[in-house]
């Protein structure tokens, strides 16, 4: 594989992370996951309704896609880690997504109770890869307490406002051990791309191929983006100047 | 007596274990796991796990999401 996506001693030859939520049905999810190429994709955990399927679960299966099951809605660390354990019972998987949210309103991370669930679920064999605002100092705790991810939001979840702060996300990847893992707010191509670009070293998308007018188009385009970021980020962009330089040697007329 | 599934009131035989009340509500064969009273019951003990008077029992599955 090249250049692959290690998390946890795991690859993936795709840096790009979906989430499955917002998809009108599941066949229009399907054409935008397969056109993604995703090998790892998030599922939400909710009550069962009496007698009913599984079906996006059967779908991610047929699809040979990796479910990665996350805390959507939970508050409270409590909360998120029995979860995570009801989630590690129904998926056989003890990888989780780790999202603690504070309000409805701005659906950010609550950062007290999310680094104490992580805590928690790492100690209890959980491989967590968390969900947290663009903080340089929580990113890096979220690290020592032996996260295997850590995931800073580019702005709020369904915004689709991109990067606000592109700095913050430069400081979190430049003492990063972990993969880092731009997650939320990316709204089209050129977002990915500049995550990729900053050094994330994925991306993890829904709502911005999801509810877009064409998904299949835009996880195409989507991969292209964390394609293209990542071969930018690696090449080693030139420095910017202030005045122009011409690229083509002299003057026609010597 | 009542135990409460998903949050919704259901009757059942005094001696109904977390099996007969998840085999009366219809669970998949995978996909799903339960809490009763708020801790997980691996799919191994449901069938000797006896249910008490107003057990709370949430049954979860995987859906769209994230």
């Amino acid at each position: 594989m090249d250049d692959p996506l290690v998390i946890a001693g795991r690859e993936f030859g795709s840096r790009l992370i979906t989430g499955t939520g917002g998809a009108g049905n599941l066949s229009v999810l399907e054409r935008a996951l397969i056109a993604s190429g995703t090998e790892l994709t998030t599922v939400a955990m909710r009550r069962a309704d009496a007698g009913g399927g599984t079906g996006v679960l059967d779908l991610l299966r047929k699809l040979g896609i990796e479910a990665l099951p996350n805390t959507a809605g939970c508050r409270t660390a409590a909360e998120a880690v029995l979860t995570a354990q009801l989630a590690r019972e129904a998926l056989e998987t003890n990888w989780v997504k780790l999202e603690v949210v504070a309000d409805e309103e701005t659906l950010l991370p609550d950062p007290i109770e999310l680094l104490d669930a992580a805590e928690q679920l790492v100690d209890q064999g959980f491989v967590v890869l968390a969900y947290t605002n663009d903080d340089p100092v929580l990113a890096l705790k979220l690290e020592e307490v032996g996260c295997a991810a850590v995931m800073p939001l580019g702005s709020p979840i369904g915004t689709g406002l991109g990067i606000r702060n592109p700095h913050n996300i430069e400081m979190i990847v430049s003492r990063a051990d972990v993969p880092i893992v731009l997650d939320a707010g990316i709204g089209t191509a050129s977002d990915a791309a500049l995550a990729m670009e900053l050094g994330c070293s994925a991306v993890l998308l829904a709502t911005a191929v999801t509810r877009a007018q064409d998904p299949e188009r835009m996880a195409t385009a989507m991969r292209a983006a964390v394609e293209a970021g990542r071969l930018a980020s690696q090449a080693g962009r030139i420095p910017q100047r202030f005045w122009a330089q011409a690229s083509s040697p002299g003057t026609p007329m010597g | 007596m009542k135990v409460v599934i998903n949050g919704e009131a259901r009757e059942t035989a005094a001696d109904a274990t977390l099996a007969s009340v998840l085999d009366d509500f219809g669970v998949p064969e995978k996909g799903v796991a339960v809490a009763l009273d708020g801790a997980v019951v691996p799919r191994a003990s449901w069938p000797g796990t006896v249910l008490h008077a107003d057990a709370t029992i949430e049954v979860l599955t995987a859906v769209q999401g994230g």
